[in-house]
């Protein structure tokens, strides 16, 4: 199982990686924009698993991305490695803070309350005009372990990094699924009651689901912010939140590899529709979203699933 | 003093408009258990209407009775509710009824996507301006302060919606069978009530909540694209606070969030967008599932 795993893993990352000499640079940050916002969603899969979703995870989307720039910035840090650290760091830290505290909210509560956390932090930050207010920040290129690359070979390097960061990160997260803890988190969906009487702690659960969910998002808005080289408090807006959250709609619960795969799809239907209906792009996105939602009730994971249902 | 009257009168006029706003939104969650992103956008449309018809009414010669652009705001509200209504719940949202409220949530936020285009196309994207109902009512005075009398009249606007709701739904026998089809739509169906209807009508007086708050910011504002955006969230904060489907709650929630914003706007004004949200938080915290709902039966 584990063997077939590691193989599977070193597979995608042959292949995603093989796009960076295949694909063009538009095509290529298209891709590491999704895989970096593919991350914060598989966070909120994360948290699907266990029946709740978060409808603000724009706010560690947006620490990830404001520690990053403002620690470049004030200190001149330019390495991705350590800023991807530190942005993490900062995301564990908020993220143990109110993860106990959402552990007891279900459904609507949840994905309000979660929601109502990343727009006080919209708020506080379109308001501090000392870090740019509305108009946000910009970041310098990262560096790489002291290699500092310009135009394409950085655009290849960021990308191969968003590529072994979503492989490792999605490989942990399968490992993490199939767990005790994870399987747990699976029940809990299912009978709640259940499993608290079968002696284990929902709360303890959920709030592993949260604050693995607030790590990942904050290294999807660190990779997002060095990728675009500018933040803005729009990154913990609610709509960002809800794209997110529609990814992973439309990933399902199912499958790590889909979250990914319906984040691309997600960016390559908002830039075609922004290309060819440039005043109705939202309309399109709408109506791919409605499609989706009675189509895929359950995500694209659940076509792979429904195929090795009638294999086996 | 004059600092607390003055940020008590600016959250009344605040709270007014956003209890005409969240109230639809609470009962549409209440009777269809849908939280409706796209209400947000159906405030917009109205504010879009209104502005169209109180155009269309002066452009007619209006002048001479310009009393008449209120009977058109309300007009319009009535006519958005009409069309949408209808459309948006026997067209959409019947399909999903008992299904996942988060991916409820999710369907009307699709809604709320295409709405904001089809606004585009039908209103373009210039700013509409229709400032003479605003000016209508003239001035008052209120010791040293003066206000616009218009603000005045939305919150008797708020006074008169929010009794005409909590009236209908405690006193009337359609408000009777309102409440039963919420404690047990299936229950009631077998009593004979007609749910389908049911739901038509609360979405349907829902929308017209939403188009007329709208309707009446219109001659406020400048009416531009991406009006509902905003609007959703904070209506948002009020249903939560005040316990989703629940009007005493709603009232309760606009007055808490009107009056924090006042304040705030008044003596830390860095802290406005924060303060709403900031409310909503600390509510969620101690009260989970806001200050009037009740654990088990959702009320109205």
């Amino acid at each position: 199982m584990r063997s077939k795993l590691f193989l599977g893993a070193t597979a995608a990352f042959a292949v995603l990686a093989a796009g960076s000499v295949i694909l063009p640079d538009w095509a290529m940050f298209l891709c590491a924009m999704a895989l970096a916002k593919g991350l914060v969603c598989l966070g909120i899969v994360g948290m699907m698993r266990g029946g709740v979703v978060s409808f603000g995870q724009g706010l560690y989307y947006c620490i990830g991305a404001y520690t990053a720039t403002l620690v470049a910035n004030s200190f001149g840090v330019s390495d991705i490695f350590l800023l991807t650290l530190l942005s993490a760091l900062a995301c564990l830290l908020v993220g143990m803070a109110f993860g106990p505290l959402l552990s007891s909210y279900r459904g609507i509560f949840f994905a309000m309350l979660s929601l109502a956390l990343s727009m006080v932090l919209y708020g506080s930050l379109s308001k501090m005009s000392v870090i740019g207010g509305t108009d946000g920040l910009n970041i310098a290129a990262p560096t790489f372990l002291g290699w500092a690359p310009e135009g394409r070979p950085l655009q290849t390097a960021l990308y191969i990094y968003v590529v072994a960061i979503v492989v490792i990160a999605g490989t942990l997260m399968r490992i993490y699924f199939d767990s005790e803890q994870g399987l747990i988190t699976l029940a809990t969906r299912d009978n709640e009651l259940r499993v608290e009487y079968l002696g284990a702690s929902v709360r303890n659960i959920m709030t592993y689901n949260y604050v693995f969910g607030a790590v990942l998002g904050g290294i999807g808005g660190t990779i997002a912010a060095l990728a675009l080289g500018h933040v803005d408090p729009e990154f913990a807006f609610w709509t960002t939140s809800g794209e997110f959250v529609f990814v992973a709609i439309l990933a399902g619960y199912l499958s790590v590899p889909a979250v990914f795969v319906a984040a691309i799809i997600l960016e390559l239907v908002r830039s075609f529709s922004n290309l060819y209906f440039p005043n109705t792009w939202q309309l399109a996105l709408g109506i791919f979203l409605l499609v989706v939602i009675v189509l895929l009730p359950n995500g694209l994971g659940s076509l792979v699933g429904r195929r090795k249902g009638n294999a086996a | 003093m004059d600092l607390v009257a003055t940020i008590l009168v600016d959250g009344l006029i605040y709270a007014g408009w956003l209890f005409i706003v969240s109230v639809g939104l609470t009962l549409v969650f209440g009777v269809l258990n849908i939280l409706n992103i796209a209400h947000g956008s159906l405030y917009a449309i109205g504010a879009y209407a209104s502005a169209s018809l109180v155009g269309a009414y002066f452009a007619a010669g209006g002048q001479a009775f310009p009393y008449g652009s209120y009977v058109a705001l309300i007009l319009a509200a009535v006519l958005v509710a009409l069309v949408l209504g209808p459309l948006l719940e026997r067209g959409l949202l019947r399909f999903f009824y008992g299904r996942d409220e988060v991916l409820n949530v999710l369907v009307t936020y699709a809604v709320f996507l295409i709405l904001e285009d089809v606004m585009k196309l039908i209103w373009g994207v210039n700013p509409y301006f229709v400032y003479e109902p605003y000016t209508l009512l003239g001035d008052v005075e209120i010791g040293p302060l003066f206000y616009v009398g218009y603000d005045f009249a939305v919150i008797a606007a708020a006074i008169v919606v929010g009794l005409a709701v909590w009236l209908t739904l405690n006193r009337t026998r359609i408000g009777k069978v309102v409440l039963a089809v919420i404690h047990d739509s299936e229950m009631s169906q077998t009593m004979g009530v007609n749910v389908q209807r049911i739901y038509l009508g609360a979405f349907m007086a829902g929308t017209f909540l939403a188009a007329l708050g709208g309707a009446l910011t219109a001659p406020m504002i400048s009416v531009t694209p991406g009006l509902g955006v905003n609007v959703i969230i904070v209506a948002f904060a009020v249903v939560i606070i005040g316990g989703l489907g629940s009007v005493p709650g709603a009232a309760i929630g606009a007055l808490l969030v009107g009056i924090s914003r006042a304040a705030s706007v008044h003596l830390l004004p860095e802290a406005e967008l924060f303060i709403i949200y900031f409310v909503m938080a600390i509510v969620l915290l101690f009260r989970p599932e806001g200050l009037f709902a009740k654990t088990q039966v959702r009320k109205i």
